[in-house]
């Protein structure tokens, strides 16, 4: 402790000579700005736009399987587009994880503004419900490349996989990587961790994209029992790249957007 | 240096931080000359996952930030702590922890990045087993830390170590929120907020990354190597009072300005701005204190080239802080926001303030540390000019580029249809991703001169055996 005992002359210099004092201070001062920022997000219904438009979500999630596998191996969908925001597919969530993986959200922004060129470009201005499903949100920073939040439908599935493979073949202007091992890799449902020939961590039992699936329903995601159960089949044979372009194919095309509903502020 | 200073404190382990600041900034300068030469040359991809751009980006942004910046603050914080308290570290296990539990997170960055495991979370893309490391880690640098101003001789603590702490309360605060999800695997777990609110809280940590421990922990440094550079006092106490408490309670608002125009609702955008124009003047109030240090010596900045380097990242300090908040108003914004202006505003601040500052802390304490003289004065000055060049080319290429992308975006033809491609503007920004890879190049050949010339001087140290006999001295009381 100080070897002279000094006598504060004010509350500033009463923390300078009190560590914990300032300690106790700054934790304060600190915790304002978050607080009032981010709690009110979790409870202000005009938060989400669903609160006063409950079409644009799906009613059935967590209660209906969003596609099921019949007998026959045949997808059977509850689903359509335009029903309303759902959680992923087994497909698509798998598509999303290398979406992360591959750090495609560096280059791609996943939010239209409510301007007159990106209404033009994009489509309809992105709502926070859009959004409410994805953990983490993908929303971006950057546009290196064009906004993806509506990309769904706009381009056949043949297109995205040969952009994806060498971007340049359509697009001779891009500065995209070339993604060309996409098609080489199974959405295995079980992974071993291997590097150059390495197995550096074994395969865990079970398939991955139930545990991915179960992990996002501790955390709010409705998904239902048979959702999770029909993952193995939904991924089976499929290949990174097929993930992939379900993911994006689906983007921008969960919710029915009426250009005379005034969703936002 | 006074004699019997190596006795009386640990510096073991701020020469071992020092170095390795000084290593992390090639490192990772290196990682962005190559990305940004990625997009301006996109064959040198290569084809391969492991050094793609999307994978490679997060791995310069953590070298830059945690390997270099942690460094920097963790070698200058410990430093300036035990010279502003007059004792020594609380605990010297904690300390070497500290040393090596960092440098393992940094080697987990370097292997898990390129390998596609991540929480896809800017400036927190590190997996949980690693973000739980870095908890542990920075938990005991800040205890050790609090310890050692709680045990000082001094009677008051300085005003350096108000802005470190203030650092390591806020990222403890951030990391923890920020860092919540649920594992799925080994490396892989997912976020437990998701949609707008997740939006708000990673924003509120990315701001705050760059507020607190970009430029709080920076200050901090600022505010020991400044007057001891200049060998006069700082300016005024009192600006430094009112600045400080300005900053620890404003800057923390101002993470909504990330996501203007998106669906964040207005009301935090709108909040977010407003406190983002104030903080021009506690951020000014900062540099201005620094700056006005050398009132009645600026004669000093033409020979002293650490004097040179400290004071010009106070000026890009200030042209940042005034330029983000700008950038933070929804009119800017809205031709600013995913364009190369963005970038370009990062890095006047991280190249223009943060390296700089880092760069004259580590110039001053080199020598001091190893108890000789620099290998070489006009290296250090050679740095300077590179650095300096290296990061105006950057930001101008960036300034030009994003502007132009903003507008383009935006522009009609006279027929009431948009102008341009996107794919169009894509094309017209080459010949400026070009123009920043040769910028970062340039800043990256100055770092490269300084790893040379702290190594240089490392070697005349040994050979004079200038450090044995500095530890010989008897301890100073």
């Amino acid at each position: 402790m100080a070897e002279q005992k000094v006598k504060a002359k004010s509350f500033q210099e009463w923390m300078e000579i009190n560590i914990w004092g300032l300690l106790f201070f700054l934790a304060i001062a600190l915790s304002v700005g978050g607080l009032v920022e981010i709690v009110p997000l979790f409870f202000m219904k005009n938060t989400m736009e669903h609160n006063q438009y409950p079409e644009i979500v799906w009613s059935k999630a967590g209660v209906e399987p969003i596609v099921a596998v019949d007998e026959a191996g045949k997808q059977v969908w509850n689903w359509a587009a335009g029903d309303g925001v759902r959680p992923y597919t087994a497909l698509e969530l798998a598509g999303r994880d290398i979406y992360q993986r591959e750090g495609c959200y560096l280059c791609h922004s996943q939010m239209v503004r409510p301007f007159r060129d990106e209404k033009e470009r994009y489509g309809h201005y992105s709502l926070a419900s859009e959004s409410m499903f994805d953990h983490p949100m993908q929303w971006g920073s950057k546009r290196t490349g064009p906004d993806l939040a509506r990309v769904g439908g706009k381009y056949s599935d043949e297109w995205h996989r040969e952009h994806l493979r060498r971007p340049q073949n359509l697009v001779p202007e891009s500065v995209m990587p070339a993604y060309v091992w996409l098609d080489n890799n199974p959405v295995d449902p079980d992974k071993s961790l291997v590097v150059f020939g390495w197995t550096l961590w074994p395969a865990p039992t079970g398939s991955r994209m139930q545990r991915h699936m179960a992990g996002l329903r501790v955390v709010g995601v409705p998904y239902s029992d048979a959702d999770i159960a029909a993952a193995p089949q939904l991924v089976d044979g499929k290949t990174e790249m097929d993930a992939l372009v379900s993911y994006l194919q689906v983007l921008g095309t969960m919710a029915k957007l009426d250009d005379a509903k005034a969703y936002r502020e | 240096m006074e004699s019997g200073l190596e006795q009386k404190y640990n510096f073991d382990v701020v020469r071992w931080f020092t170095v390795m600041a000084a290593v992390y900034l090639v490192v990772g300068a290196s990682v962005g000359v190559y990305i940004a030469s990625e997009l301006a040359w996109p064959f040198l991809n290569f084809d391969s996952p492991y050094i793609s751009f999307g994978r490679l980006r997060p791995l310069h942004t953590n070298a830059v930030i945690f390997a270099f910046g942690g460094c920097t603050l963790m070698g200058t914080a410990f430093y300036t702590v035990q010279r502003t308290c007059g004792v020594r570290l609380w605990s010297e296990k904690l300390a070497w922890f500290v040393f090596w539990g960092w440098n393992a997170v940094i080697l987990l960055a370097v292997i898990t990045l390129p390998l596609g495991l991540t929480e896809s979370k800017e400036y927190a893309e590190l997996e949980w087993p690693v973000d739980i490391l870095i908890a542990v880690v920075w938990l005991s640098f800040t205890f050790n830390f609090i310890m050692t101003l709680a045990t000082r001789k001094s009677s008051h603590i300085y005003v350096s170590n108000w802005f470190f702490l203030g650092m390591m309360v806020m990222i403890v605060y951030l990391h923890v929120v920020n860092s919540l999800a649920i594992p799925v695997g080994l490396f892989k777990s997912y976020s437990l907020f998701s949609g707008v609110q997740d939006a708000m809280i990673q924003w509120w940590w990315g701001h705050n990354a760059v507020g607190f421990y970009l430029t709080a922990g920076f200050l901090g440094i600022m505010y020991y190597f400044v007057p001891k550079q200049a060998g006069r006092p700082i300016y005024s106490y009192r600006l430094s009072v009112i600045h400080f408490w300005a900053l620890m309670f404003g800057y923390v608002w101002l993470g909504a300005h990330h996501l203007q125009y998106t669906a964040l609702p207005d009301w935090t955008g709108s909040l977010g701005a407003a406190v983002s124009i104030a903080m021009i003047i506690p951020s000014w109030g900062g540099a201005v204190n620094g700056m006005m240090t050398l009132s009645g010596a600026w004669d000093r900045l033409r020979t002293d080239y650490v004097l040179r380097f400290l004071i010009m990242a106070l000026a890009f300090y200030a042209m940042s802080t005034f330029e983000g908040p700008v950038m933070a108003l929804k009119t800017v914004n809205a031709l600013s926001h995913y364009t190369d202006w963005t970038i370009g505003h990062v890095h006047s601040g991280a190249l223009g303030w943060v390296a700089g500052i880092s760069i004259g802390a580590i110039y001053h304490l080199i020598p001091r540390l190893f108890h000789t003289t620099m290998f070489s004065e006009r290296l250090v000055n050679f740095h300077f000019w590179t650095a300096t060049i290296g990061t105006v080319i950057y930001i101008v290429a960036m300034w030009v580029s994003g502007i132009m992308q903003g507008l383009m975006w935006r522009a009609y033809d006279e027929y009431g249809t948009l102008a341009y491609t996107f794919g169009e503007s894509v094309d017209a920004m080459h010949p400026y991703y070009a123009m920043r890879a040769v910028g970062g190049a340039i800043f990256l050949t100055g770092a490269i001169v300084m790893l040379f010339n702290v190594l240089m001087t490392i070697r005349r140290s040994a050979v004079l055996g200038s450090l044995t006999k500095a530890r010989t001295l008897p301890a100073a009381a």
